[in-house]
């Protein structure tokens, strides 16, 4: 399995030129994650113990939903002008472009939650009781969690006729392990009743095993007719 | 002239060559057991109504769709794959991104080539005649200027073979007849050229053989048009 670095800093430059002009990715995401925020903080209205119970769930739950937004539009931008085709009959391999597309959605949403974590924390009056520099592993592996499927699930839902629906229906089955471990160990290091570093660990080898198959896979889902 | 006619006047070791291709898309055969040799360094014009297995042909010898049946032998291998740097694709859609400028599409591409030289990449695009200065997104030039950048990303890396679906199209005279003029001397250079076209009568002069097809077989090729035309 070869990847030349050139190639995946090449698409990756090229995805984050082209989401600076067009915008089309991170506004979408943003509009739904702060109307997510917005529509639970009016919702529920729990004291300081009780947010830092539910804040996991509904923080992991609110950038997976944005998430997807992102994701459809990777490639659908690939489709305009059928320009994916141009990429295929070049001798890059396939395995570059899923790298260059999963980091590049990977600096989406992590720009996202950066934007949308201090909100969550001032909605919901968060103060973390456990160590609170574990956020930074779980928010990193969780993320990657999210994007390395979901750019896989995507380009396999790309021809498919209704793809935005078919997208959530393919990645949140495959994502619950993942999802569980962000939940709880965001929920233990925010009550700090209990170590989060088995989810961690947990999490680590769901990115693994994941990122591994979605490279050895990505070729014949590319070629997918 | 006979299919066997043709093959038979072309001595040297044809660079493409297709064994009785089938493509099938569901129950419908886009291509009924095409066979066909063809030589280096000679301009072909395929010809034929819609849906007649052009696009589908030169899809298959760009290694975009896998023949249901058959094999396809590209510069003496049958791994289309291994031999794609050498083959150069220009698509009905530009195949470009609307958002970039000219030059920024090209520098993506030879990246995917492997190169970074830009003088290669001023060098193709000024071959079609575009300026290399501009710097206006592609999604604002006119569909003229986009086929005649999609020509130019299809020659960035300087191919052995291409292969041109519809590159005339939307193309005003006048410049539909340099980029013939383009074409021949590209031939003249020791490049294979397939060109799938409508508008057979601007390939007149330059092509070497026209080759028509009929729902998804080749069912002539003649080096001139007019007896193309009287069929």
């Amino acid at each position: 399995m070869s990847l030349p670095s050139g190639i995946i800093r090449a698409t990756l430059a090229k995805d984050l030129r082209l989401e600076w002009r067009s915008k089309d990715a991170i506004n979408s995401m943003l509009f739904f994650a702060l109307l997510v925020v917005v529509i639970f903080s009016f919702s529920f209205d729990p004291l300081a113990e009780e947010s830092r119970r539910i804040a996991g769930g509904l923080i992991w739950v609110a950038f997976l939903f944005a998430a997807v937004t992102a994701l459809n539009q990777t490639w659908t931008r690939e489709l305009r002008n059928q320009v994916l085709d141009a990429y295929r009959v070049s001798p890059a391999p396939a395995n570059s472009l899923f790298l260059a597309k999963a980091f590049g959605n990977f600096i989406f949403v992590s720009v996202l939650e950066a934007l949308m974590t201090p909100l969550f924390i001032i909605f919901y009056n968060l103060r973390s009781i456990g160590p609170v520099w574990e956020l930074i592993p779980v928010a990193a592996l969780g993320t990657w969690a999210l994007v390395v499927n979901g750019t896989f699930f995507a380009a396999m839902s790309l021809h498919t006729r209704s793809r935005e629906i078919m997208l959530p229906l393919l990645l949140f089955p495959i994502s619950i392990p993942a999802l569980l471990a962000m939940v709880n160990a965001t929920t233990n290091i925010l009550t700090g009743e209990d170590s989060a570093r088995f989810w961690i660990v947990l999490l680590a080898t769901y990115d693994v095993v994941f990122t591994i198959a979605s490279l050895l896979l990505f070729e014949l889902v590319l070629d997918a007719e | 002239m006979s299919l066997t006619d043709t093959n038979a006047a072309s001595a040297t070791q044809p660079i493409v060559s297709v064994t009785n291709l089938i493509k099938q898309f569901g129950r419908f055969a886009a291509l009924r057991s095409v066979s066909a040799d063809f030589a280096p360094g000679r301009l072909y014009a395929i010809l034929g109504d819609n849906g007649a297995g052009k696009t589908t042909l030169l899809r298959a010898l760009a290694g975009l769709t896998q023949p249901t049946q058959g094999k396809i032998s590209i510069l003496g291998s049958s791994d289309i794959r291994s031999v794609c740097g050498r083959i150069g694709y220009m698509a009905h859609p530009s195949l470009l991104y609307d958002e970039m400028s000219g030059m920024e599409n090209l520098r993506y591409f030879a990246q995917l080539y492997g190169t970074k030289d830009e003088q290669r990449c001023t060098s193709a695009i000024a071959a079609v005649k575009l300026d290399p200065a501009l710097q206006r997104p592609v999604g604002q030039y006119s569909q003229g200027m986009r086929q005649r950048l999609s020509l130019a990303r299809a020659l960035l890396n300087d191919p052995k073979i291409l292969l041109l679906d519809e590159p005339f199209s939307n193309v005003d005279v006048r410049s539909a007849k340099e980029m013939v003029s383009l074409l021949a001397q590209m031939r003249d250079a020791g490049k294979t050229i397939f060109v799938v076209t409508h508008q057979a009568a601007l390939l007149d002069d330059a092509a070497d053989e026209f080759v028509r097809m009929e729902a998804g077989k080749i069912v002539s090729r003649t080096f001139e048009l007019h007896l193309e035309e009287a069929r």
